[in-house]
């Protein structure tokens, strides 16, 4: 299952990364959704995918029982499911204002900025 | 006061600061006045902050009363509350400025409750002992200063915003990533307790790897070589109140974790790690000072002298001896000092000039002989002349090199500093000496005659630019108290068990 798992977020991180080398702002966010997506997916199988063992204490027990699933991964990636989608409502109204403003969304054209000429 | 307050006091300063200005939403008066109160309030607890570390040592104070490791500690070492205080010094000055150069409609689009959750995102990165909690507040940081570089809604603004947005949210992305593999192999997230786990694995060649991860990660936010693109591109576009302050702290934030890191966690293979960090500091410095002596734009020079500076700010951290560490950090705070003025001085200038290009300014020191005054000592500051601040950073930082035979870093961070004080002395000639051609033409510059007196605008505007360039000039003449705490502060960080057993206590 891990592997399987690995192979997912192998192919998401470079899904994403190809989108973000598009010229497209629309795809940029996109591929900026599915590179945090990944993140979150690592966290998640890092520390080991276990099915159907809640860490709950049974009765008359101090400890779960062993093998149980960690729930703090599960509680970091919560977070970080929630900072992402505010961060990805930022970044569309921002992709619906470049676009508004500079009247294109090819990034090539979004040059005027970049400090390398005089 | 409690320790817990204190060290928890430069977070809440700024939420409740910005809280109370986004009550007053409609009141734009007020929001300036609460903005100033709050800025000066954390300039005051970073203070009463770094003077209790000095007497008491490392403070920790858990929160919720839950212990380290499960719960989140917030841990103030010196490295945290020096650069506390500092955050607060520009804190107060940029609030002082702003009040003077914000237009009213960014301020009544919310400019100052940004400007304080910003401050608080970034007192929070310094403060925290937890790996993920640390990964939250960039997210604060990130997401107060993506709305405070697109506010206004300038197409240069825009533009600038997205490459910043994109590539910033890559490097969270990959500090996710890492975070949770680091998880994967330490099974604690506790920066003193990876500390303490990570010493003896099995492995150490799969933390580097995690570690390389989070320095790329620490590196696009800090603006090393060959990730610093996006800051030339993004940095001069917003109001230069907004430019001072993100150029001030927050490639500050991306150095400052990088050196937790890689003092305190990622030590197994320094060898490889800080060979790496070594040339990656020669090249920031290098490639950032040739891209500011080619620029005839204020703010975007500056902006290229920010990436050549961080390279300095690595060098101590890269070499990890105590005189070339305390070098490195003393640079940082110089750096926070003088980049800030300079930036608030070309803002003044342009106030008065209506100009950011150099060819135009003009001959400003005929006009404004006080406002060359202060930029010149700035901008010797940087350059590294003494008896400025620079000087000693630089002096520090190369004994401290030359003492461990690090003879070609020490080559290359001189011929980086001649060609600082090149640009520099560019600015002065173009900017200052040299008529613009208008007034070759007999023509003034529109703004010469636009110096409206000592008003209470023009005192906001250059009070703030004289503490600086105060400070500047007294901490290259008061340069011994200060190098004393910041080798202090090295040794502290060199010695990574005080920070585990002030945060785990002794039972391990």
């Amino acid at each position: 299952m891990e592997t399987l798992m690995a192979i997912l977020i192998g192919g998401l991180f470079a899904s994403g990364i190809y989108l973000m080398l598009r010229r497209s702002i629309v795809k940029l966010a996109i591929g900026l959704v599915l590179l945090s997506q990944s993140a979150n997916l690592t966290i998640f199988t890092v520390a080991g995918l276990t099915r159907g063992n809640p860490p709950l204490v049974p009765e008359g027990e101090t400890m779960p029982l062993v093998p149980y699933a960690d729930p703090l991964p599960q509680a970091l990636v919560l977070t970080a499911i929630v900072i992402g989608f505010g961060v990805l409502a930022f970044t569309l109204v921002l992709v619906k204002r470049v676009y508004q403003t500079v009247g294109t969304d090819d990034m090539d054209e979004m040059r005027s900025t970049d400090g390398f000429k005089d | 006061m409690s320790h817990d307050l204190l060290v928890a006091l430069p977070i809440v300063i700024p939420l409740v600061t910005g809280v109370i200005a986004l009550l007053f939403y409609e009141q734009r008066e007020t929001q300036r006045i609460i903005s100033a109160i709050g800025a000066a309030a954390l300039l005051i607890a970073g203070i009463a902050l770094l003077l209790e570390v000095r007497a008491e040592g490392i403070l920790v104070s858990d929160m919720g009363g839950w212990p380290a490791p499960f719960g989140i500690p917030f841990v103030a070492d010196l490295l945290s509350a020096v650069l506390v205080m500092m955050t607060g010094l520009i804190a107060f000055t940029v609030a002082l400025y702003s009040l003077a150069t914000m237009d009213p409609r960014r301020e009544s689009f919310g400019f100052y409750p940004l400007f304080h959750i910003l401050l608080m995102g970034i007192a929070g990165s310094f403060l925290t002992g937890d790996m993920f909690n640390l990964f939250v507040w960039f997210e604060v940081m990130l997401i107060a200063s993506f709305v405070l570089i697109a506010l206004g809604g300038e197409r240069a603004q825009l533009e600038g915003a997205i490459k910043y947005v994109a590539l910033n949210l890559i490097s969270s992305a990959i500090l996710l990533a890492a975070i949770g593999l680091l998880y994967g192999v330490a099974g604690t997230l506790n920066m003193a307790d990876l500390g303490m786990k990570l010493q003896d694995v099995d492995e150490p060649w799969l933390v580097t790897a995690i570690g390389m991860l989070f320095l790329v990660s620490f590196g696009i936010k800090a603006a090393i070589f060959p990730m610093f693109f996006w800051l030339p591109a993004s940095y001069h576009t917003p109001p230069i109140a907004v430019t001072a302050l993100v150029a001030a702290l927050l490639s500050k934030v991306g150095v400052y974790a990088l050196i937790r890191a890689f003092t305190l966690i990622f030590t197994q293979e320094t060898g490889y790690t800080h060979q790496i960090l070594l040339v990656v500091a020669g090249l920031t410095m290098v490639t950032g000072v040739l891209g500011a002596v080619a620029q005839y734009e204020v703010r975007k020079l500056l902006s290229f002298h920010i990436i050549s500076q961080i390279g300095y700010m690595l060098v101590g951290l890269a070499i990890l001896s105590p005189l070339a560490l305390a070098g490195s950090i003393f640079y940082i705070v110089h750096n926070m000092v003088t980049k800030t003025n300079l930036f608030l001085i070309s803002g003044a200038a342009y106030r008065l000039q209506g100009t950011y290009e150099l060819k135009q300014l003009g001959s400003l020191y005929r006009y404004h002989p006080y406002i060359s005054a202060l930029f010149f000592v700035s901008a010797m500051a940087l350059a590294g002349m003494p008896p400025f601040s620079g000087f000693f950073a630089k002096l520090t930082l190369v004994r401290g090199s030359l003492e461990v035979e690090h003879y070609i870093i020490v080559a290359v961070a001189l011929f980086t500093s001649v060609l600082t004080l090149f640009s520099m002395t560019k600015i002065w000639t173009e900017g200052y000496w040299t008529p613009s051609e208008a007034e070759e033409n007999d023509e003034l510059p529109p703004g010469v005659n636009s110096w409206p007196g000592w008003n209470s605008q023009m005192l906001a505007m250059f009070v703030p630019i004289i503490i600086l360039a105060a400070l500047s000039v007294g901490m290259g003449i008061f340069a011994q108290p200060v190098i004393s705490l910041l080798i202090e502060t090295a040794e502290q960080l060199l010695e990574p068990s005080l920070y585990i057993e002030a945060v785990i206590g002794d039972e391990s």
